[in-house]
């Protein structure tokens, strides 16, 4: 099989301080192919990626496109050479319309004409199969609907090399098949297409060939026939690892929270939670499972007191004395002070779990901070249990003293993590908590989620990752529009029924218990 | 990389990468050569400025000799130089919880004029029929009082509408300038706007006139140091500061916290107030915290809101400030030379913090390992 090289990248080397994000890597990429460059996050396949795309620059080394040598600056220098990247995060105006994003910013010759960017665009648009009517206004537009003019933004301005970042991260079970029989035509059409990810899967589905990336070296390139996931997995975490997540029955279940007709409006009036009822059992992992934005945040939020919901109630079953307390318009602080233990694992660690410039020990203590005397804070036992959190959960630190925003992704999720389970909460709630995690330190998450169960906790797990869902927890609950579209046995259902649910509309939702 | 289709292209001569962390010695280092790198600046501009420099080039040792002479040569200036440390020092401690709460307070000035005012207001009704000790600590509330006055009304508004705190405390001190005004045109019905020196009001002295002063405010900065590092309330501050939805995540009332931390603020700029107004001054005009209330947010700043770093800023500022007053008495140059060379040295100091922050790769080298410094 004899194919034309369209980008070379020889000893390509990036640092960022002392991290070396990139080291030698060597990468051909060919015409009318789609490669797959895989890697745990933090592997440097997105740094790589942003070096064509003229984001960033190499810090050693040389890229050749079509055999010459060149020199990419920006992404206009990038786009000279053909090449264009779709990010992991849109970078669009919503209050355009789609063509009208698909345009800005470009020079053209001659009068800006609306209408022939229009045609031009559903020229395109029908070519590959996309779905999107270009005088949509962005703000109208569903995620999959966002990326579709992000990839016609790059065709549009004639590249017929693609990087997309992530681009399923976002995406249904459906959606995604869409997108991969999209990326077949481009393919065909001679176009190169490098598409990021991690999820083993989709490499096996959509590549071509496979670059793996481990720690920023290239480990090697593979013919997708010739490969299994058993060792891409092995070359992308470096050993052989169980894929199998251990998943016990729960033991004696009872009801241990109860939410009731939860309504919640935003600040702008939207009706963000419609309705929401469930059961949060003993003993046993609830997964949640949606869309982006479907409203797993703000339900968690709300659980934990930082929304008012407009009706509805949230019962906390004391498992103490059997009384049940109700946590609706009740503060974090409230909460607390009721007695009732419960830990929270919110999505934006930095944002809101944790407080970046502060140290590992200070972080510990924002719980328990109030236990000081007088006025006074006392750290000698959040330095203690600090200490306890970077033993066990092995966080990799150089001290106690660092502030978190210098430890890595998986090594900040375990000071978080840590904290919360540290008060041994009877309701224990994570969104997203392996989101941008190597395997290794997601499997010390799930780990830790299942011996909370086994104690006796009742889990809340907000996931995007459909087959750790259908593989950790026991039962899931799935919500699509801020509205509970179905709640099943997770031992007895297939990714594709789950994915159906979560595009289930309003009208057609029905409950589905147990 | 050296050829692309358009010939010789190479690589940026200049790119810059955000430093992870800096050891601090070598931060120091760097703020040293931007102190030195100031000063051979302002010689150079002193040659073309000062005459009397020109045509003496050899009298450029007694320009530099200047910073020492303007704060150490006597004991009187040196005293003086201690005192105006802790006038600046008090408003930078004002502040600074404001500032680690990301409440960026521009109001000290105001708030501390406020203060004298209160302080005079009291002296000016009451000086001479109360006892002297009940005068001095009526005065004292006054002065709190209007100081904190001044800071909760942004902070209120803050709070509970979420409107901007800049300008709110920056037009807050206009208010209060001229509501100084308004009281000399009715304490002062001659004409003349100046209150002269009242006979009552005055803080004791003992050994020094600035001796109470001085210990003050060196007992507030080590009790505002322990404050912001070692108190509930001052981790709830940079708990607020660092992340607002930290903080309601966690259940701090963020709204208290802010109103809370106003009162600390502006109460003490109201002590300053009252140092200024009971302590040295005994009358007020509406030049009597006379910038400082501005200066302190650079002290404050440049000290990184810790207490005790700002003790030295706050002297470096002072050294700079009666330094280029002694050069304009000695070399005979108008008064706005002083602020000519107190700017450049500033600007070379706060630039010298973007070299702490990044790190400057040159084209052709790749040194990476030592990271070659490049301060300029």
């Amino acid at each position: 099989m004899e194919k034309e090289l369209a980008i070379q990248l020889r000893g390509i080397t990036k640092r960022f301080g002392t991290v070396l994000a990139n080291d030698h890597v060597n990468l051909d990429v060919y015409r009318g192919e789609i490669l797959a460059v895989l890697g745990e996050n933090g592997s440097g396949k997105t740094t790589l990626m942003n070096m064509i795309a003229g984001i960033y620059y190499p810090d050693e080394g040389q890229i050749l496109i079509d055999g010459k040598e060149v020199v990419i600056r920006s992404p206009k220098d990038a786009f000279e050479h053909k090449i264009g990247m779709v990010h992991q995060h849109f970078k669009l105006v919503d209050l355009f319309t789609a063509a009208e994003n698909i345009v800005l910013g470009m020079e053209k010759e001659g009068r800006y004409n609306i209408r022939e960017v229009n045609a031009e665009v559903a020229k395109i648009t029908e070519h590959y199969g996309f779905h999107l009517d270009p005088t949509k206004k962005i703000y109208d537009l569903s995620v999959s609907e966002k990326q579709t003019v992000e990839i016609i933004k790059v065709l549009y301005r004639g590249a017929d090399i693609l990087i997309l970042d992530e681009p399923t991260a976002v995406l249904t079970p459906q959606e995604i098949t869409r997108l991969f029989s999209v990326l077949h035509r481009m393919k065909d059409d001679g176009k190169s297409i490098i598409i990021i990810t991690h999820k083993l899967n989709e490499v096996l589905e959509v590549s071509d060939r496979v670059a793996i990336l481990r720690r920023g070296q290239h480990i090697a390139t593979v013919e997708t026939k010739d490969t299994s996931e058993a060792e891409l997995t092995e070359m992308m975490v470096g050993k052989k690892i169980d894929l199998n997540i251990e998943r016990s029955e729960p033991v004696n279940p009872v009801p241990r929270l109860t939410v009731e007709g939860l309504n919640l409006y935003n600040s702008e009036g939207f009706h963000v939670l419609k309705d929401i009822s469930f059961t949060a059992n003993s003993g046993e992992i609830l997964g949640v499972a949606g869309i982006a934005g479907s409203g797993q945040r703000q339900l968690l939020e709300t659980i934990a007191g930082l929304y008012d919901p407009a009706s509805g109630n949230i019962i906390f079953h004391n498992p103490q004395d059997g009384k049940e307390i109700d946590l609706k318009d009740k503060t974090p602080l409230e909460i607390r002070q009721l007695g009732v233990r419960l830990g929270f694992v919110p999505e934006d660690r930095l944002g809101m779990g944790l407080v970046g410039n502060m140290d590992i020990t200070d972080n510990v203590m924002l719980r328990s901070y109030r236990n000081g005397i007088f006025g006074f804070l006392d750290r000698k036992r959040p330095r203690k249990q600090a200490e306890e959190i970077v033993r066990k959960l092995e966080v990799s630190t150089p001290g106690l003293s660092t502030p978190v925003r210098r430890l890595s992704g998986g090594n900040v999720q375990k000071v978080l993590v840590g904290r919360e389970i540290s008060s041994s909460p009877e309701v224990l709630m994570t969104a997203y908590p392996v989101r941008g995690l190597d395997i290794n330190s997601s499997y010390t998450i799930y780990n830790l989620m299942n011996s909370q169960k086994q104690d006796g906790a009742a889990v809340i797990f907000v996931g995007e990752d459909l087959d750790v869902l259908l593989a950790l927890c026991d039962r899931i609950l799935v919500i699509n529009g801020g509205a509970v579209t179905g709640i099943v046995d997770a031992r007895n259902v297939t990714k594709e029924e789950v994915g159906l649910l979560m595009t289930k509309t309003d009208t057609e939702r029905k409950e589905e218990v147990k | 990389m050296r050829k692309t289709r358009h010939g010789e292209a190479r690589e940026p001569l200049v790119h810059l990468s955000k430093r992870a962390s800096i050891p601090p010695l070598k931060a120091w280092g760097i703020r040293l050569l931007a102190i030195a790198l100031g000063l051979i600046v302002c010689g150079l501009v002193a040659f073309v400025l000062i005459e009397k420099l020109g045509q003496h080039p050899e009298r450029i040792g007694d320009f530099y000799n200047a910073f020492i002479k303007g704060s150490f040569s006597t004991s009187r200036k040196f005293w003086k130089f201690l005192k105006n440390i802790a006038i600046l020092l008090c408003i930078s401690l004002a502040l600074t919880p404001a500032f680690r709460m990301r409440f960026w307070n521009i109001g000290g000035e105001g708030q501390t004029l406020i203060g004298v005012l209160g302080a005079i207001a009291v002296d000016f009704y009451l000086g001479g029929q109360v006892p002297e000790w009940l005068l001095l600590i009526l005065m004292f509330v006054a002065a709190l009082a209007a100081g904190t006055l001044w800071a909760v009304i942004p902070a209120i508004f803050k709070a509970k509408w979420g409107t901007n705190e800049t300008l709110f405390t920056l037009m807050m001190n206009y208010v209060a300038t001229f509501l100084v005004g308004y009281f000399l045109v009715i304490w002062v019905p001659s004409g003349s706007s100046s209150l002269g020196k009242l006979k009552y009001g005055k803080l004791p002295s003992f050994g020094n006139d600035y001796l109470l002063i001085i210990l003050i405010v060196l007992a507030l900065t080590i009790g505002l140091y322990i404050y912001v590092n070692y108190t509930k309330q001052g981790y709830e501050i940079n708990v607020v500061g660092e992340s607002v939805r930290t903080a309601r995540y966690i259940g701090i009332n963020v709204n208290k916290v802010i109103i809370r931390t106003m009162v600390i603020s502006g109460a003490l700029c109201g002590l300053a107030g009252y140092l200024i107004g009971a302590g040295l001054d005994q009358t007020v005009t509406a030049d009597s915290v006379g910038g400082q209330g501005f200066t302190g947010i650079m002290v404050a700043w440049l000290g990184k809101f810790n207490p005790l770093a700002m003790i030295l800023t706050a002297g470096l500022i002072q050294v700079l400030n009666q330094g280029a007053s002694q050069i304009s008495q000695d070399f005979d140059v108008s008064g706005a030379f002083p602020d000519v060379i107190v700017g450049i040295i500033l600007f070379f100091v706060i630039g010298s913090e973007f070299f702490i922050n990044y790190k400057i790769h040159f084209r052709g080298h790749h040194d990476h390992a030592t990271g070659k410094e490049a301060v300029k």
